[in-house]
């Protein structure tokens, strides 16, 4: 396994190009979680020339719908769901200026187009373990969509979050089932 | 022959009880499996918690019952699953993950209705079964029409076509079910309860099927259980349903 690297949001085009695919990557700083239907009003809000709940320079994006924080800790279970069915938004976040992804599984070719453009980079969440991922977030607060449940935009703290490159800036994919 | 009476708000408990344990702790027998497979923050999750969900997708809470046919269960059987699911919710931490309608999806804030099964057995006992199961896997499920003359060989190209289309989407390592036979209808159950099987395959010509289509995914599965039904002359219905890493499932007998 190759040794870990570490980077801190937001993320800088010079961070980006030093991560390949297959590199083993822990992340401190903010995130934001969105899956399904926050996309679905954030691309809205693009496509109306309107500006996001967030500043989304240099930001990572991590697909996660969270349980319930239990009393005492600040979020419940929260690993990656499957990526692919953002795959409809994601070019014009990236547009915006989100510069990360977060999640698990394929991505299609016009996300995989984009993460070249816009020089960005595709993390892999470890799936199926998101009581184990839960302890690396420190802080967590909804900052968009309260009504969405779960599904809201959540702003997480997290320190030393651990992830890998699936596909990193010059379109190389690496995953150890493919 | 007497019959048993059984209040149905023995349901209510036993579902409100297994749903949050399957949610927190997995069967023996899968992590015996896990361990074999040997991901280590796989290990880490399941070894090292108990607290919050192994998964944050808590899933559609597919409950079965197995209802013997001396009992007599009182009051709403539905509404007492579905009251079960509620508490499991609220007490254990759990996702709410279901809309009420697919297409104009307002989430229903409780996680139900619950997926009832029902299936008579002989006795005078009722076995609850809860399974819950995310949706990464359950989107990875396909079923196929294949003609008799498909034989086999279908059978293995679709089985090994779905299982490579599944990962690393659906948390690998996964347990392949394939439901063989039946109807467009029932082939898919079959699948499904195929991945919940504990025991070997008692028909070896099945048992072989299934070691080899398991040597030719084990990088990424933990198995693959085959249940075959009788079907009509002019179809071999092969439904693949994936289960994710977290194969969780808790019963009880009442």
């Amino acid at each position: 396994m190759n040794q870990e690297k570490h980077i801190s949001t937001p993320l800088t085009d010079e961070a980006i190009k030093s991560l390949h695919a297959g590199d083993q990557v822990r992340i401190t700083g903010v995130i934001y979680t969105a899956r399904d239907a926050a996309h679905k009003k954030l691309a809205a809000l693009l496509e109306a020339g309107r500006s996001l709940p967030f500043d989304p320079a240099g930001q990572i994006i991590y697909y996660t719908g969270p349980t319930p924080a239990p009393p005492g800790r600040p979020i419940g279970s929260c690993g990656p769901t499957t990526s692919y069915r953002m795959d409809k938004y994601t070019p014009a976040l990236l547009a915006a200026g989100v510069k990360g992804l977060i999640g698990k599984g394929r991505r299609g070719p016009a996300v995989l187009d984009a993460i070249q453009t816009h020089t960005c980079v595709y993390f892999s969440a470890e799936g199926g373990c998101g009581a184990l991922l839960a302890n690396y977030v420190k802080t967590c607060e909804v900052v968009a969509f309260p009504d969405l449940g779960t599904e809201a935009v959540h702003r997480l703290t997290v320190e030393n979050f651990p992830v890998s490159v699936f596909c990193d800036c010059e379109g190389n994919i690496y995953s150890p089932y493919l | 022959m007497s019959v048993r009476e059984l209040e149905a708000g023995r349901l209510t408990d036993a579902v409100a009880k297994l749903y949050v344990q399957a949610c927190l702790v997995l069967p023996e027998p899968v992590k015996a499996k896990l361990y074999a497979f040997g991901n280590p923050y796989i290990i880490e999750n399941f070894e090292k918690n108990g607290i919050i969900p192994l998964c944050q997708d808590t899933g559609m809470a597919a409950v079965y019952l197995e209802i013997g046919q001396d009992v007599h269960l009182t009051g709403d059987i539905p509404a007492a699953v579905d009251e079960g699911v509620r508490r499991a919710v609220k007490e254990g931490y759990l996702r709410s993950s279901i809309v009420a309608d697919p297409l104009r999806r307002t989430n229903t804030g409780d996680n139900t209705p619950a997926l009832l099964n029902v299936e008579l057995v002989p006795g005078d006992r009722v076995k609850v079964t809860v399974a819950p199961r995310g949706f990464g896997c359950e989107n990875k499920g396909r079923i196929a029409m294949l003609a008799p003359a498909d034989g086999v060989e279908g059978v293995k190209a679709f089985v090994l076509e779905t299982a490579k289309l599944a990962v690393p989407d659906a948390c690998p390592p996964v347990m392949i079910g394939v439901g063989l036979g039946g109807s467009f209808d029932r082939a898919p159950a079959l699948a499904k309860k195929a991945t919940l099987r504990e025991e070997p395959n008692p028909d070896p010509f099945y048992a072989a099927l299934e070691e080899e289509l398991y040597q030719a995914t084990k990088k990424f599965s933990i198995g693959v259980h085959i249940i075959a039904a009788p079907t009509h002359i002019a179809g071999l219905p092969c439904a693949v349903s994936i289960g994710c890493h977290s194969l969780r499932y808790a019963s009880e007998v009442i």
